[in-house]
Order: C-alpha cells, then structure tokens, then sequence
C-alpha cells in the first residue's frame, strides 16, 4: 500500500540519486533561511553593542521561566518530528501519523504560550509607538530598539511557525492516506529539516533576548 | 536508520542544556555571562544539526552545504562587527 508513490522523474537515475537531490536542495533553501535571519541577528549584535544599558534593561522585561518553558515545549516538538521521520521511514504509518498531530499540537501550544507573553506586553505598554513606556529602564530612549527587534525576531520565527502549521496539516492529509513509507518519504525528511531549522533560530533567540545581562545591568 | 535511543539522548541533553542556561543567566559571570550563553546555544544547535537533521549521517556534498553556510553567517557577523567594534579606537568623525 505504502509503495505506490515511488514516482521517480525521469532525469534521476534512482530512487537515491533523486532524494539526495531533494535533500541538498532542501539545505540550499535553509541557507538562505539562515541568511534571512542572519541580518536580524546581525542587527541585534550591533545595537547591542551601541546601546547595551538598554538593552541590558529592556531584556529583563522578559519572563525568563515562560522563555526557558516554551524552549522545552520547542525542543519537544523537535523530538516528535525526529520520531516522526523515523516511523516514516519504518512504514509505521499510525505512528507517524500521531508524531506529526503531536508536532503540530506542541507547536501550537508554542505559539499559544507566546501571543500569552505579547499580550503580556501590550498590556504594559512594551510595542514600541506612541504609547511605549519602559518603566525603570536605563537609557529608556533606546529600549523601543530592544523591543522592536524582539517582535521582529520572534515574530519571522512564528510566522515560519504558522507555515510550518499548513505544511504539518498537509502532510498528515497524505501520511493518513498512506502516502508515505520505506521506499518513499522525502516530504515528511525534508519538512523534518525545516521545522529543526525553525527549532535552531529559537535556540538562538532564547539566549540573545531572554538570558543575556540577566544577572547586572552594565554601566 | 538511526537508533531510537539516540533521539532521546539527544533530547534529553537538549532539556537539561535550556534549564543550565537558563539558570546560569541569574549568575553574575560579568562579561562572560553571553560567551557561555552563546556557546551552550552553538552546542545545542550543533547536536540538532547532527542528529536530528541527520548531518552526521548525510552524504559529504550535503556537509559541505551546512558548512558553506555557517562559514557565510560567521561571515556577516564578524567582517560587520570588526568595524563596530573597532571603529571607536581610532577617534575620528563619523564616531
């Protein structure tokens, strides 16, 4: 049942030949992912370095315990797709089914704990515009840059997210009807890589804007 | 096929790794406090590319992609700060 879908073009010469094409094209487009992202980092280190009692204050704003606990809800999603690969490719198709729903239900809660923590901010009058205030922060004049890097940020990364949602709805669709099996998988790997991919900017992203200068404020 | 366990060994270091970090920012390390968060968070990345990406296990062309691109990151990152970091030194306009 699970085999019917080789579907191998006719430019390849195997089945093997074709997947390490689509797995290496699937790197390529990572890269400039990782490009795309790279800029918003490099941003982030520049200001920083501008502006470090601002940013030193500004990121103390956030919830270490929410940021360290939507880590782990990430990293268990991570987990549930790594698993669902492996059932793929085992022919184990209920299986992979239930690790991709739990993929996509931890990648909710993900994102629900995060709307939780930009309501957080908006009722504290964080957004940077017309009515932000950083109450207490040093060098306030230049928080609203912390801040406008924090949504940029997290906000690329949940929209990467919520696409990362369509593709999971999609690829259940097709797993249910047994699309996928030992011989033929590469969406289900390919999709794996992307949503690692998203997993790594977060691992990122929790150090640079929840953890640094967390324990003093430099001068 | 990569065993079973490996995924949650690498998932367990992965847990462990968020909560010592996250613990080891409340510890006033001075300056050092963003090397050791960076380089917990290059250690975590790491064994995701490894394993859960399946890097260790990809063909050499596939290997040489992922280090091409850490190599153009590292890149952007350095050649752009050497001039922030620097540029203060030499005390001239523009600063």
């Amino acid at each position: 049942m699970a085999s019917h879908s080789l579907a191998l073009q006719h430019h390849f010469e195997d089945a093997e030949q074709q997947k390490d094409a689509s797995t290496i094209g699937m790197w390529v487009f990572l890269l400039t992912e990782i490009m795309f992202f790279g800029g918003l980092f490099l941003a982030y280190f520049v200001y920083r370095q501008e502006y470090p009692a601002a940013f030193a204050s500004a990121s103390n704003k956030t919830n270490l315990l929410i940021g360290a606990f939507n880590t782990t809800v990430l990293i268990c999603s991570s987990l549930t797709m790594a698993l669902a690969v492996r059932c793929a490719a085992l022919g184990k198709k209920n299986l992979l089914v239930l690790f991709l729903i739990l993929t996509l239900l931890l990648g909710g809660a993900f994102l629900g704990v995060k709307a939780y923590e930009y309501h957080d901010k908006y009722v504290h009058h964080e957004i940077p515009g017309a009515h932000f205030d950083c109450e207490g922060c040093i060098d306030a004049g230049h928080t609203p840059l912390f801040f406008a890097l924090y949504f940029g940020m997290t906000g690329l990364h949940a929209s990467h997210m919520l696409i990362g949602f369509v593709l999971l709805v999609i690829l259940i669709v097709r797993a249910q009807k047994g699309a996928f099996g030992p011989e033929y998988h590469t969406p289900v790997e390919l999709f794996g890589l992307y949503w690692h991919f998203v997993d790594i900017v977060w691992i990122f992203l929790f150090p640079l804007l929840y953890l640094i200068d967390r324990s003093g404020v430099p001068k | 096929m990569v065993p079973k366990r490996v995924y949650f060994l690498v998932f367990f270091t992965l847990i462990v790794m968020t909560w010592v970090t996250a613990y080891i920012s409340t510890v006033d390390l001075g300056k050092w406090n963003i090397f050791v968060a960076l380089a917990i968070a290059i250690f975590k990345a790491s064994i995701v590319v490894l394993f859960f990406m399946h890097v260790r296990y990809s063909s050499r062309m596939t290997k040489m992609i992922v280090c091409c691109g850490i190599f153009w990151l590292l890149l952007l990152l350095f050649i752009t700060m050497t001039d922030i970091w620097t540029r203060s030194w030499m005390g001239v306009p523009g600063r």
